[in-house]
């Protein structure tokens, strides 16, 4: 009666039989010009990073990043990181899950709102806060009367940067979220579940590995984030410097070994952001392929 | 529990889904919702279970107006067409939901899912995630958590729609069985008339938001209020005949005129299992050749072709086939027993139901 769950996966012969198959000689050249390609515009500068990095040895690059300006820039970014993730998450959420579940008027709207982010310029996000905050700008003597300090400060380095991250979590979510449709919800309420209930216990489950996409890919620009941060930042040495601005300000100070340090560091989050990002594509895709296979079985009616 | 319906409307947009439709539930009846797709009897499940809200009309359940009382608070069990099981949870977890949302204890929520999986045969599958189900097993587990926390009504929308037809076959006469066991108002939608025939109790037929005929499959097989519910139960033929002298004629078959005035047009129908064949030309008043013969089992269908063009369908057990002698592609006569005048815009007349007259017809 218990049948084994066996997953047959089409094995990829080498002498395919297919007859619009490419030669060989094709196939292996588009694959070298795409290797090629790939070793020299993104393997090779990465390898260089961690290469001019370690240049001067081990203690220059333990300097150069223990140095006060570069720890405050790491804290900096890791504070920014810290409150602009869970705020996207939240909105993300929200606006995924209004846009996949309910039919409103200006739903086109917020959907093209949402991707307004991706295609400004993230200086020009960056002018829009200035202008907005700083001492010049339309809110600026409100908040200077209260002595709340807005641009060349943490929060509007934090606006600027939640400004950017805006789309990460509610693009991956919102296609997850319409393809499950509002059933399993539903259900869910027939059962006695409140609206509470049923989005931690029922939705969130759904939604969890497109979440998890999502939240690294806002974290990694998150905390990579530079031209938004550089405009509202004010450049201020130890306070309103990120790891991005300090790389640069390094870097443009004829202190090669210890940029490329520090630019280590946000290629290290890079590379385990991918790696993460990998995995859960992966699982994602494990899921959805047991998804897919149906199990046949012998299916008796029992007798109640 | 009970369910009454009284005037219920439901308005999505400028479209009315459902149009003051009223009627009632008994107390541990099975019901079947039958019409068309787009007929509103989903509309109607949905409305009981409080997942839509009625636009007019009042709503009770053992008698109270539930109108504004919330899906969570009706007591009801909800079987969705695609079963909507929780994809991450297992087959026990599926059925625990509603327990555990209603803070039973550890220890009652174990012997209740066990008792479930015991009555509907999920043995061994407790571990299971949905997808590692067939589609039978996956209505059992829908269905034993709809009832897990013994609710006074259970609601089906299409539960039969999602799987092969063998186990549809199997899954009616189970679902009559379990009914009969555990005593529940049972509410189910269905577009197939013999799925309704076969477990309902009593059927409300829908069509177009509106409510065509409530009865017994026999009422509603036997006494249509009208063509709709004729044609829609089971198969009609119809024929229109223009009255002249009295008499409605379509070529050599001709009917009394109910009535109607020279000129004008008379519909009227009947079951195929109305019309008596021969072999003999001359036994009975009407001639047809007999063109197709399927063998449907106990039962035949066959085909008359009229001299006129028009095909009847005709209904004989396959004795009487055989008794008869009849050979396909061979001249026969035939005659109606019993038929039915149909309205022009599908209401059926008074005197419908009418036995032709033996002899009717003859020498003409």
């Amino acid at each position: 009666m218990a049948g084994i769950v066996t997953r047959v996966r089409p094995r990829t012969d080498a002498r395919s039989q297919r007859g619009s198959e490419e030669p060989a000689w094709v196939r292996g050249s588009l694959i070298a010009a795409g290797g090629l390609f790939a070793a020299v515009f993104l393997v090779l500068p990465l390898a260089n990073v961690f290469w001019q990095a370690f240049s001067k040895g081990w203690f220059v690059y333990i300097q150069a990043i223990r140095h006060p300006d570069s720890w405050a820039a790491i804290r900096l970014t890791l504070v920014v990181a810290a409150i602009t993730v869970p705020f996207n998450t939240v909105f993300g959420i929200s606006a995924a899950w209004c846009i996949a579940k309910f039919e409103f008027r200006g739903k086109a709207l917020l959907t093209t709102l949402i991707d307004l982010p991706f295609s400004v310029s993230p200086v020009v996000a960056g002018l829009m806060f200035a202008v907005l905050f700083g001492l010049q700008g339309y809110w600026g003597d409100w908040f200077q009367a209260r002595d709340i300090k807005v641009i060349f400060a943490t929060p509007g380095i934090v606006l600027a940067t939640i400004f950017v991250t805006f789309p990460f979590v509610a693009r991956e979510l919102i296609p997850v979220m319409k393809a499950g449709g509002s059933d399993q919800e539903q259900a869910a309420l027939t059962l006695g579940a409140s609206g509470w209930q049923t989005f931690f216990r029922v939705t969130l489950p759904n939604i969890k590995w497109g979440l998890l996409y999502g939240i690294i890919l806002c974290n990694a620009r998150a905390m990579g984030e530079y031209g938004a941060v550089s405009v509202v930042s004010g450049h201020i040495g130890g306070r309103t410097d990120t790891l991005p601005l300090r790389i640069d300000k390094l870097y443009v100070g004829y202190q090669g070994a210890a940029a490329f340090a520090c630019a280590s560091l946000l290629a290290l989050l890079a590379l385990v952001t991918l790696a993460i990002k990998s995995y859960l594509e992966w699982r994602a895709d494990a899921a959805h392929a047991q998804g897919q296979s149906d199990v046949s079985e012998s299916d008796k009616t029992p007798n109640p | 529990m009970s369910i009454e319906l009284r005037n219920v409307s439901k308005r999505f947009g400028d479209v009315v889904a459902v149009d003051d439709v009223s009627f009632s539930v008994g107390d541990g009846e099975l019901v079947a919702l039958l019409g068309p797709s787009g007929g509103g009897k989903t509309t109607v499940l949905r409305m009981i279970a409080g997942l839509e809200m009625p636009s007019g009309g009042d709503l009770l359940i053992r008698g109270q107006r539930v109108n504004d009382v919330a899906v969570q608070q009706r007591n009801i069990g909800f079987v969705f067409q695609g079963y909507a099981l929780f994809r991450t949870m297992s087959v026990f977890d599926n059925i625990a939901f509603g327990l555990s949302i209603r803070r039973w204890s550890r220890s009652d929520i174990q012997s209740r899912v066990e008792e479930l999986v015991g009555i509907f045969g999920l043995g061994g599958l407790e571990r299971r995630l949905p997808h590692q189900l067939s589609g039978g097993q996956r209505q059992r587990v829908a269905i034993a958590r709809a009832l897990a926390s013994k609710p006074g009504v259970l609601l089906l929308d299409e539960p039969f729609a999602a799987v092969d037809a063998k186990i549809r076959q199997e899954l009616r006469e189970w679902l009559v069985r379990l009914h009969d066991q555990l005593d529940v108002t049972t509410v189910f939608v269905t577009h197939d008339q013999e799925e309704a025939m076969e477990v309902a109790s009593r059927i409300v037929i829908f069509s177009r938001g509106k409510l065509e005929q409530i009865g017994s499959p026999r009422d509603v097989y036997e006494q249509p209020v009208n063509e709709f519910v004729a044609r829609f139960i089971g198969v009609m033929n119809v024929l229109e005949l223009t009255v002249k002298g009295g008499v409605a004629q379509f070529g050599q078959l001709s009917f009394p005129s109910h009535g109607k005035a020279d000129g004008q047009t008379l519909r009227i129908g009947f079951r195929p299992y109305a019309i008596k064949v021969s072999r003999n030309p001359a036994e009975y008043p009407f001639r047809a050749v007999l063109k197709h013969v399927f063998f449907l089992g106990v039962m035949l269908r066959i085909e008359l072709v009229t001299p006129e063009g028009s095909s009847l369908r005709v209904r004989i057990s396959k004795e009487e086939f055989s008794r008869l002698g009849l050979v396909e592609d061979e001249p026969v006569s035939f005659f109606i027993r019993e038929y039915r005048v149909l309205g022009g815009d599908g209401e059926f007349e008074a005197h419908a139901n009418s036995v032709l007259p033996e002899g009717f017809g003859e020498g003409i």
